[in-house]
């Protein structure tokens, strides 16, 4: 009743005053109802409870306000990126065809790969260091478990450009000399190793004191309890933890733009050589080309990394929904 | 129960011999802990040996200049350079506290949303939303915004200006309102609601149950026992985690490339389409930075560390004092 | 049940320290304690305890919440330091040995005193079989014969006729009680001399208690057992002695032990009467 009540309203105010578009309807909208809303608490209770209904609508307003983004950016990409989507870009990469190309031509197969080595290779590296960490907080709990676990929070908040850099000055310029995908691996995992840190350290404190407990007392040395039993119990989260860390990995661009090379063609070795990646793919299909298929390529790319992104978030949902029944 | 006369001993010292194997576990364990230390040390130590020579010539203009320019003579050696990144701190600070000051409101009121009224099903499929968009690289961010988002953050800072322009802040010199400095910070705020929303409602959920229901016992409404029990609890987590996004802001460095105009100036007036900040300075003068250039450049990722540095400093600090562990 | 002879020590122990002769009367091996103290902390938990376990005797520890049974239990085996800031002091003797004495193999003294615990904890990562054997590949001990192993530990731990057919299953799956008779057997694999159980069934319904006990009285036959239990019927039910703990406040402190049937029927002291008779804790 009052929702209709407010929808009329707005129609009348958009219609005598000059605000207009979507956007001027809904804030409108939003601005009577409430409206309407405090006075109706306001007549048939008191005035706390018309001051409560105001809280209630403003916290609506707040999450519909975060929503709108989400819904925006998938519908968007969703819209815009099927286009640039066609078989042949699986199993065709730039090397040929430059980004102002008719979009069948050419495809993203190189950056695909580039993506899946480095992202790889950051796993490689970030894994172990992570779960060390997550086990050190757990298992150890030395002196020095609140300045570590602030390190690894600090360590998470490093811009991500920052992590280019310090590759470049740690080990391109002093050390190899040359822009690799394993220069870009290295980058990843400074971005990687805090993400899978605390994961992996949430997922350990989940497993039950008793465990330790069992496992010791059975005459289990703390190596044999941890490796036999907690890692074991932790297996699923642990999994997660890695997920998560890929997902927080693989959209990253300015690392990237700075050691990786940003190569057009198939490259499967990732100590030599410019590699692709997904994310310079759409960078440079945006910021080069400028044209309708240029664009469209971009999109595309963005379409897939999306996808990936879903995929790696459904799982590990999937997977730690699984463990909770 | 004791006899009055017992001694109490103090204490044992207990003397475990760990076996072989756990003292190399617990080394290995250790030493991978300190990981973090150590990637964090070496940052700043590179990060100062190729940039240190160039804090050392600018000194404080490193800081408060706003140049940058290197100037070749004709055999292609440095003449003269000029390394100041003033400006683009200027616009670092500016669009990260826009970001800030519009996102935490929001993100706070979305994070009230999810602990006090949304139920069941739509509260958890809202929250994996929000952790889904925490997610979201900022490739995505930049290019939705520049795309999409663009004409109608126009359009917002079109009014502000036609009704607020009497604000020196509010200015413009001229009719440029896309790419500004408030644009950026908006697509800023988008990217750290997620964050703040997500600590922010961890936080309220600790809110101790007995005092809710002490307050709701008193016949207080929902508004006023958020106001009396959940805000004074939750406040300097609160804080924190606008500390932790605001960290976020400041070093975030494609979608602000993306949007906004990068121009070498110290630019105050947040609607006029001008502006920088440190990162994306980095991203848009290393392509064609000789090697003395990226030395400059090396020194203004050291100031950004830092700077990341100590804002989670304080971050961490308010989330532990008042978060977690309750008051 | 009482088939074995009191060691005179133990009832002598009671309210007088003093009079005891160390370890003299002790079958085979057994587990004594000399003026235990344990801390976590600051917080003076546990006083003085001095108590002996003949070997192939069954003790119940018997007190209200917070009497420090279970400090005392942990002290046993040392599984007490494995909670952080925990410390302790006096001795406890194993075949006369002093099982904090410096450089012990804190592992082999866990082997050889093996503990059960309040809530069923199989190993969520392994089967039924696996459980039973996990001792074997934490404490790396190599044993050709696992297949019997295994039969022996479900068997004497009364479990074998309920999961023969289903030991690739997940322990999760078993009922509490299945559960917590798994952990019996898990702790049996590895051949400890001395088990040690925290109030094994209070997690438990009546039915899967009553297996429970029946599985101790078996064991007993074998082995020396050490259970702390809230419920004094079970204590009595299943026990050769008790040691009634108390707190009155501070350090929870052993007021008395004594054959089970004594301290039921005629205890010395009157907080012990007031306790078994039901008229506090």
């Amino acid at each position: 009743m009052l929702i209709f009540a407010a929808i009329l309203i707005s129609f009348i105010v958009i219609k005598l005053t000059g605000l207009d578009g979507k956007l001027g309807f809904l804030s409108t909208l939003f601005i009577v109802s409430t409206l309407l809303i405090f006075i109706q608490q306001w007549r048939l209770r008191d005035k706390a409870a018309a001051k409560d209904s105001l809280l209630s609508s403003f916290a609506l307003l707040g999450m519909i306000m975060t929503v709108i983004p989400i819904v925006s950016i998938v519908y968007t990409v969703v819209i815009k990126g099927y286009k640039g989507i066609h078989f042949g870009m699986f199993i065709n990469d730039m090397s040929l065809n430059s980004v102002n190309d008719p979009i069948k031509d050419g495809g993203l197969l190189h950056a695909l790969v580039g993506t899946i080595i480095m992202v790889g290779g950051a796993l490689v590296i970030s894994f172990p260091i992570g779960v060390l960490t997550a086990l050190y907080l757990t298992e150890i709990r030395g002196k020095l478990s609140r300045p570590i676990k602030f390190l690894v929070q600090a360590m998470s908040g490093v811009p991500s450009i920052v992590a280019g850099l310090f590759i470049l000055s740690s080990l391109v310029y002093p050390v190899t000399k040359s822009l690799s995908g394993m220069m870009g691996s290295f980058a990843l995992s400074i971005l990687m190793i805090p993400t899978i840190a605390r994961t992996s350290e949430e997922m350990l404190r989940l497993i039950p004191q008793e465990l330790r407990e069992a496992g010791v007392a059975l005459g289990g040395t703390q190596w044999r309890t941890v490796a036999g039993v907690i890692l074991p119990a932790a297996r699923s989260g642990l999994v997660t933890a890695i997920i998560l860390g890929m997902a927080r990995i693989i959209g990253e661009t300015a690392p990237l733009l700075l050691v990786s090379g940003g190569g057009d063609s198939l490259n499967f070795n990732p100590t030599s050589g410019a590699m692709g990646s997904l994310p310079y793919y759409i960078w440079k299909s945006f910021l080069t080309g400028g044209t309708e298929e240029a664009f469209a390529r971009a999109w595309g790319g963005l379409l897939v990394l999306l996808a990936f992104i879903f995929i790696l978030f459904g799982l590990a949902r999937f997977i730690s929904g699984r463990k909770g029944n | 129960m004791n006899t009055p006369n017992l001694v109490i001993p103090p204490p044992r010292e207990i003397t475990t011999r760990p076996r072989r194997s756990d003292q190399i576990f617990r080394g290995v364990v250790t030493v991978g802990g300190m990981a973090s230390l150590v990637i964090l040390g070496l940052i700043a130590l590179f990060l100062s040996v190729k940039g240190i020579h160039i804090l050392r010539e600018e000194r404080f203009d490193f800081i408060s200049g706003s140049k940058w320019e290197v100037i070749t003579d004709d055999s292609g050696s440095i003449a003269e350079s000029s390394f100041g990144i003033g400006a683009m701190l200027v616009g670092t600070l500016l669009c990260a506290i826009i970001a800030i000051a519009i996102g935490v409101p929001i993100a706070v009121l979305s994070a009230l949303y999810l602990t006090f009224y949304a139920k069941g099903a739509v509260k958890n499929f809202l929250v994996s939303l929000v952790d889904l968009m925490a997610a979201f690289p900022s490739l995505l961010y930049g290019f939705w915004a520049f795309f999409i988002f663009m004409s109608s953050a126009e359009y917002w800072a079109k009014l502000l200006n036609k009704y607020f322009g009497f604000i020196p802040f509010f200015e413009v010199p001229a009719p440029i309102f896309e790419r500004s400095p408030f644009i950026a910070g908006l697509v800023l705020a988008i990217m750290i609601i997620p964050i703040v929303t997500s600590i922010s409602r961890e936080i309220f959920d600790q809110t101790p149950l007995d005092r809710i229901q002490a307050a709701y016992a008193l016949g207080a409404s929902k508004l006023a026992m958020i106001r009396a029990v959940v805000i004074p609890f939750g406040r300097g987590g609160v804080i924190g985690g606008a500390m932790l996004g605001l960290g976020r802001a400041m070093g975030e460095t494609v979608a602000v490339y993306t949007v906004l105009n990068v121009v070498y100036q110290i630019n105050w007036q947040v609607l006029f389409g001008a502006g920088g900040n440190v990162a994306s300075l980095i991203l848009l003068k290393f392509g064609e930075a000789g090697p003395y250039e990226v030395d400059a450049l090396m020194a203004a990722g050291l100031i950004l560390f830092l700077l990341t540095l100590f804002v989670n400093a304080v971050a961490d600090v308010l989330i532990n004092r008042f978060g977690s562990k309750g008051r | 049940m009482q088939t074995q002879v009191a060691p005179s020590s133990l009832a002598s122990v009671a309210g007088n320290r003093q009079a005891r002769v160390p370890g003299s009367e002790l079958l085979g091996t057994g587990l004594e304690t000399r003026g235990v103290h344990a801390w976590f902390g600051t917080k003076h938990v546990l006083s003085d305890v001095s108590l002996d376990f003949a070997a192939g005797t069954v003790t119940a520890l018997i007190g209200p919440s917070g009497c420090g049974k279970s400090t005392f239990l942990r002290t046993l085996n040392r599984m007490h330091e494995f909670i952080p800031t925990a410390a302790m002091a006096g001795q406890v003797l194993l075949d006369g040995k002093d099982i904090y004495a410096p450089g012990t193999d804190v592992t082999k003294i866990r082997l050889n005193v093996g503990m059960v615990f309040q809530k069923p904890n199989p190993f969520p990562s392994m089967t039924i079989g696996q459980n039973v054997l996990s001792g074997l590949k934490l404490a790396q001990i190599k044993r050709s014969d696992t297949d019997e192993l295994l039969e022996t530990c479900l068997e004497r731990a009364g479990l074998w006729s309920e999961v023969k057919d289903r030991l690739n299953e997940h322990g999760g799956a078993l009922s509490g009680g299945q559960q917590q008779r798994l952990c019996i057997a898990r702790s049996l694999a590895v051949s400890p001399q001395v088990l040690l159980m925290d109030e094994p069934c209070s997690a438990l319904d009546p039915g899967s208690t009553f297996r429970i006990e029946q599985t101790i009285s078996e064991l007993a036959k074998t082995m020396t057992i050490v259970i702390v239990t809230h419920n004094m019927q079970q204590a009595a039910r299943v026990s050769d002695y008790t040691a009634f703990f108390l707190s009155d406040g501070g350090p929870g402190a052993m007021i008395e032990a004594a054959p089970t049937s004594k301290i039921f029927s005629s205890p010395v002291d009157k907080r012990t009467e007031d306790y078994v008779t039901g008229r506090f804790g």
